[in-house]
């Protein structure tokens, strides 16, 4: 199946030849997304300075840090979600398997390959079924076999297959708000993206709920690279392989969760994620 | 900010330094019995063992409160989990001090010559149990690694203590009950030397994040 798209990509757009090569030599624990000195303005306000950052494929790298520090822009601008912000102003180089984010690649071809999901789940309001085949469609797909099949896989990976599977025609707004999230899961990850960005997914979300997301998150893991923002800290801690830590738009420190939360290098690491910031 | 995870922790250092004093007591009341049979001090030894039994629990209690209720990290989370293993160590060299007043029994008052330097190995290992709750107490990575080196004196004063005995035990002086009793009390306090080593890597530990470089099996 993935395989096919590939190919299918590759005679939409020349542009992606090298990237899906690109994509395919690298292997897990690599870096897949390389960020050097990027700097992000919102009009008069330095709101991102100076971050480099490697994040590495298949892997589940989380942003902390307090409000206001940064993380959620930084997340957004890794599939440009803030092109559309009025006065932003983006420097430094950001690529995604070697392909510059902001200049080499079509917006509407970066989002397919960098997905989002958002703090309040947010399903169309139309079936199951659609919401999960939406981004298919979109892409021109009309095979119904080939749209089963990808709307069955994608609940599947998102372990709601078993909840849904007999009330797929069904609105989606009838779900729970667990539910509703693992469905825009499924949707995200229907396209096959190579990345899943998560900006605080289970923030609006009951501790089960919770706990289902962050144990999709850790299978999700084997076939895509997530970026998760959370103002979680144990979240943090029990799913994510690296964490960064953010403050007034700089990346104060960045490594291997454990390290980070046994032994943080940086007092100001130490400060907030102990408790006794400010 | 944290307030209440402050005044634990605090709670935690005084609660661990009480067991390190109680400690201190064990070893200095079973030495002081060896030299003396004064059976008050035998008592000492039991009763300082009890409580120190009873400390290794509280503390234990104490961390794993702080553990479910604060979910510490970084630093906090390090100085749990040092005391958890610290208490460990303490409790054995409690029940290690009580064992030398045990052995003690069957040949105290005990006068022994510069060759046996019994004396001298309570000694330098009941400073190494006082300099690791210091280190502890202070924060003192140095102080710390001062201890370990220590561990060094130890060893040598007991392989001295052991060379004394065999060479003793070959005269065939009809002492050998008092000299497997010697042995035994030189190897407890080899044994607690090694406790407080471990003491001191914790505190190491705690204060830096760096564990101690184990030498490859």
């Amino acid at each position: 199946m993935k395989a096919e798209m590939d190919i299918a990509r590759v005679e939409n757009d020349d542009k992606e030849i090298r990237t899906v090569q690109n994509t395919e030599t690298l292997t897990e624990g690599e870096t897949l997304i390389d960020v050097e000195h990027m700097n992000l303005w919102y009009g008069e306000n330095h709101a991102i300075k100076d971050v480099s950052i490697a994040i590495p494929q298949n892997r589940i790298t989380a942003l902390i840090g307090p409000s206001g520090c940064g993380k959620s822009t930084f997340l957004k601008s890794l599939n440009r979600m803030n092109d559309l912000v009025e006065g932003v102003k983006i420097e430094g180089k950001l690529t995604l398997a070697g392909v510059d984010i902001y200049k080499d690649i079509d917006v509407s071809v970066l989002r397919r390959r960098v997905g989002m999901v958002f703090q309040k789940p947010n399903p169309f309001p139309m079936s199951i079924y659609d919401n999960v085949a939406y981004g298919l469609r979109v892409q021109g797909v009309k095979s119904r076999v080939q749209l089963d099949e990808a709307v069955e896989r994608s609940l599947r990976q998102a372990a709601i297959w078993d909840e849904c599977k007999d009330r797929l025609k069904k609105s989606a707004l009838g779900l729970s708000g667990g539910q509703q999230q693992r469905l825009c899961i499924a949707r995200t990850i229907a396209v096959e993206p190579e990345v899943v960005l998560m900006d605080e997914p289970t923030s609006a979300l009951d501790p089960i709920s919770t706990s289902k997301i962050e144990e999709l998150a850790l299978e999700l893991r084997k076939n895509y690279t997530i970026v998760i923002v959370t103002h979680n800290m144990q979240q943090a801690a029990r799913i994510a392989d690296k964490t960064a830590f953010f403050l007034l738009g700089e990346l104060v420190e960045y490594g291997d969760t454990n390290k980070m939360f046994s032994s943080p290098s940086d007092d100001r690491t130490e400060a907030y994620i102990t408790g006794r910031f400010g | 900010m944290r307030e209440n995870l402050s005044r634990q922790l605090e709670l935690l250092n005084n609660e661990l330094i009480e067991m390190g004093a109680l400690c201190e007591d064990a070893i200095a009341s079973a030495v002081k019995y060896l030299s003396t049979a004064d059976s008050r001090l035998l008592d000492n030894a039991a009763e300082a063992e009890r409580q120190i039994d009873r400390q290794e629990r509280e503390i234990e209690d104490l961390c794993m409160k702080l553990i479910i209720r604060e979910q510490p990290v970084a630093t906090d989370l390090r100085v749990i989990s040092s005391a958890l293993r610290m208490t460990s160590d303490m409790e054995r060299i409690g029940d290690q001090a009580f064992d030398i007043s045990d052995v003690a029994k069957n040949i105290a008052p005990l006068k022994v010559g510069g060759e046996i330097q019994i004396y001298d190995m309570a000694e330098a290992t009941v400073r190494m149990v006082t300099e690791s709750v210091n280190s502890f107490v202070t924060k003192d990575v140095a102080a710390a690694k001062a201890v370990i080196a220590m561990d060094d004196v130890v060893d040598r004063l007991f392989d001295a203590v052991k060379n004394e005995l065999i060479a003793a035990v070959e005269q065939k002086s009809g002492k050998g009950e008092l000299y497997i009793d010697l042995l035994m009390i030189a190897k407890y306090f080899e044994r607690i030397g090694d406790h407080a080593v471990n003491i001191a890597e914790w505190v190491i530990y705690s204060v830096s994040g760096e564990h101690k470089q184990r030498p490859q099996a």
